[in-house]
């Protein structure tokens, strides 16, 4: 992130401030639906930062980013079903949990290499899946309901709807921030520099599968905090929620936000989630003049539209919406 | 005895049906160097076409004849409009791509065929039991799922080893620029393999779908299990993916039936009947695990590039 006044660094800026003014507008409209949809986007875009550490920054194509979602939310879940509120214990059991699983799936996974590491994160994903629907005792594939939200000290109420929404956006803040300077770190040039070339890096002298490892760790534990935050936005959790599509939906947002920069992931994120509940209004309203009132009925199959509209972004628009405001840039200066 | 010859026979059966679904997505990845989610997609699409077809002319044999061939225009439908432009581009890309596509298709089919699940009844020459060992009943129709399979396996060998096109496929697998040069038409080549792949994944569905019913999503768990098994056989080996699809296809079945016996010796019944299930789906990603281990590029690796 260059710190220049420019028009794409002006729009990421105002992005974040705009998240931040956020409840002040659904405060004064009354919008309640607003506040949980952004709360949900905020939870997904630190889920979308941390895959893009891996994905953007170390060319470690995870497709199995969503599994971290459900343990993270699953460590929420069952300690809560089993009378532990307090998240003071928790969150570090989603955090280890999730870097635990990251250890282990990593280490089997970064042996591979491109294609081979796509399915076998995918496969061991699906294996986490198969794992946790299988536990009856914390409701299988129908999932579990979470009573009670995790308990800070006094003044902290997750409860409360604005708490809950400055607290998850000062975590993907601070996620950010970390992520930043880890790329822009000394360990950061490694990572990036093993994803251009993985034999110089070695033939340098680096060990680069450890440093690869723990770029995968510190991800996967990103991403359970986010699985943390979501249990405790949804007051549920279920093997859906780690299910292969929803690793696909993760990838979607970093590449569709732009795996180029920090933010990139967090515009992704905004920009598919709003897609997605704009979506049925708005081929209602285009099917409108030639259906009349049927056209209605075609709102529910807006994914019908996502589809290719993802094959479009793919084709045309590589480096996604932030590497197209960055385009913009180099028009207005030649 | 008989029992465990039944399983067995169910395992070949499952994992010849698997074969069919990864052999159609190792070829596209050894010859067009292209990752396709949207493979189970036409798995499932072969299903509806199926059901429908069979229900229209009143004949299951017909109906599936049918809905293959409509598969397989599908397919090479799919190709020209979107896969052409997929190929040579970032795997990420592959992925991304065909994931939206894997959107589109799970909504048409809910658009043209509704949300509930269709039917595909056998007819009742199939639908009944032979003996094939004194004493022993298996089902007709798992039989010739079974011979069907075998056969198209047979014909993948001979089509891609012995004759003239098969040739030309493996040509352009290792140089795509030469084989054009020579004049092959190599987009047309490529259509036509990918058509195959598409057809492959139609049989594999239609041929499930009276033992399962045909639903929207149908094809996306089975397609991450064709995924373990082209990683397991080495990805873009058709070998490889018949051997792993069987090694996948009997672990993954008598895991099921064998599982919660074999816990049960170690762990109290309770604790063993709950295990049990997750632990045997869990089984064939164990499996594949084990594989990487030993071997990261999978049992049998494709010549490399």
């Amino acid at each position: 992130m260059s710190t220049t006044l420019n028009p794409r660094n002006i729009l990421v800026v105002a992005l974040l401030a705009a998240l931040v003014l956020l409840p002040v507008y659904a405060g004064l409209t009354g919008d309640r639906f607003m506040l949980t949809l952004f709360t949900r986007i905020v939870i997904l875009a630190l889920a979308a930062v941390s895959l893009n550490l891996i994905l953007g920054y170390g060319g470690m194509m995870s497709f199995g980013h969503a599994a971290y979602l459900g343990i993270g939310g699953y460590a929420v879940g069952m300690l809560a079903h089993e009378g532990i509120y307090t998240g003071f214990v928790q969150w570090p059991v989603a955090l280890a949990a999730s870097a635990l699983f990251a250890l282990v799936i990593g280490a089997l996974s970064l042996r591979t290499r491109g294609v081979y590491f796509i399915m076998i994160t995918l496969a061991f994903a699906q294996m986490a899946y198969y794992g946790i629907a299988g536990l009856a005792r914390y409701g299988g594939d129908d999932g579990l309901t979470i009573y009670k939200r995790s308990q800070f000290f006094a003044p902290i109420d997750l409860s409360n709807k604005v708490q809950f929404y400055y607290l998850c956006l000062a975590l993907l803040y601070g996620s950010i921030y970390l992520v930043w300077r880890l790329v822009n770190s000394r360990f950061g040039m490694v990572i990036q520099g093993s994803r251009s070339n993985d034999l110089r890096m070695r033939a340098i002298g680096f060990p680069t599968y450890r440093y690869r490892l723990v770029c995968f760790v510190i991800a996967g534990t990103l991403c359970g905090l986010s699985g943390a935050l979501i249990a405790n936005h949804t007051d549920f959790v279920s093997p859906a929620m780690m299910y292969w599509t929803r690793s696909g939906d993760l990838i979607i947002m970093v590449v569709l936000g732009g795996m180029g920069s920090v933010v990139g992931p967090v515009i992704g994120a905004v920009a598919l989630l709003v897609l997605e509940e704009a979506l049925p209004s708005v081929i209602t309203f285009v099917l409108h003049p030639f259906m009349g009132e049927k056209a209605a009925g075609y709102g529910e199959f807006w994914q019908i539209v996502l589809g290719p509209l993802l094959l479009l972004v793919v084709l045309f628009a590589r480096g996604g919406i932030d590497g197209l405001l960055a385009k913009l840039r180099a028009k207005a200066v030649p | 005895m008989t029992l465990f010859i039944e399983q067995c026979l169910n395992g070949l059966q499952f994992g010849l049906l698997l074969f069919l679904l990864a052999a159609g997505l190792t070829l596209v990845f050894g010859i067009m160097d292209l990752v396709n989610l949207a493979h189970g997609s036409l798995y499932m699409i072969g299903a509806y076409f199926a059901a429908t077809f069979a229900a229209w002319t009143d004949s299951f044999v017909l109906g599936a004849v049918l809905a293959l061939l409509a598969t397989l225009v599908v397919g090479m439908a799919v190709e020209v409009i979107a896969m052409r432009r997929l190929y040579g581009r970032d795997h990420l890309d592959h992925v991304l791509g065909t994931f939206g596509l894997i959107l589109f298709f799970d909504e048409a089919v809910r658009l043209i065929w509704g949300p509930e699940g269709l039917s595909l009844p056998l007819p009742s020459w199939l639908n009944t039991a032979v003996t094939i060992l004194p004493g022993m009943q298996y089902s007709a129709y798992r039989l010739s799922i079974i011979v069907v399979s075998l056969a198209v396996a047979v014909f993948l060998y001979v089509l891609v080893m012995r004759t003239r096109i098969g040739m030309l496929i493996r040509a352009g697998a290792s140089n795509r620029e030469m084989v054009g040069a020579l004049g092959v038409n190599i987009k047309l080549l490529y259509t036509l393999v990918f058509g195959l792949g598409a057809a492959l994944a139609g049989l594999a569905g239609l041929m499930q779908a009276p033992i399962l019913t045909v639903q929207i999503g149908m094809g996306e768990n089975i397609l991450i299990v064709a995924f373990v098994i082209t990683v397991i056989g080495g990805i873009g080996s058709v070998r490889g993916a018949f051997i792993a699809a069987l090694l996948v296809g009997f672990v993954d079945t008598l895991g099921r039936s064998y599982l919660p016996d074999l816990l049960r010796l170690v762990l109290s019944p309770n604790a063993a009947s709950t295990a049990a299930p997750a632990l045997a789906s869990m089984l064939i990603y164990l499996l594949m695990a084990i594989v990487l281990v030993v071997r990261p590029e999978g049992l049998f690796p494709a010549s490399a590039k």
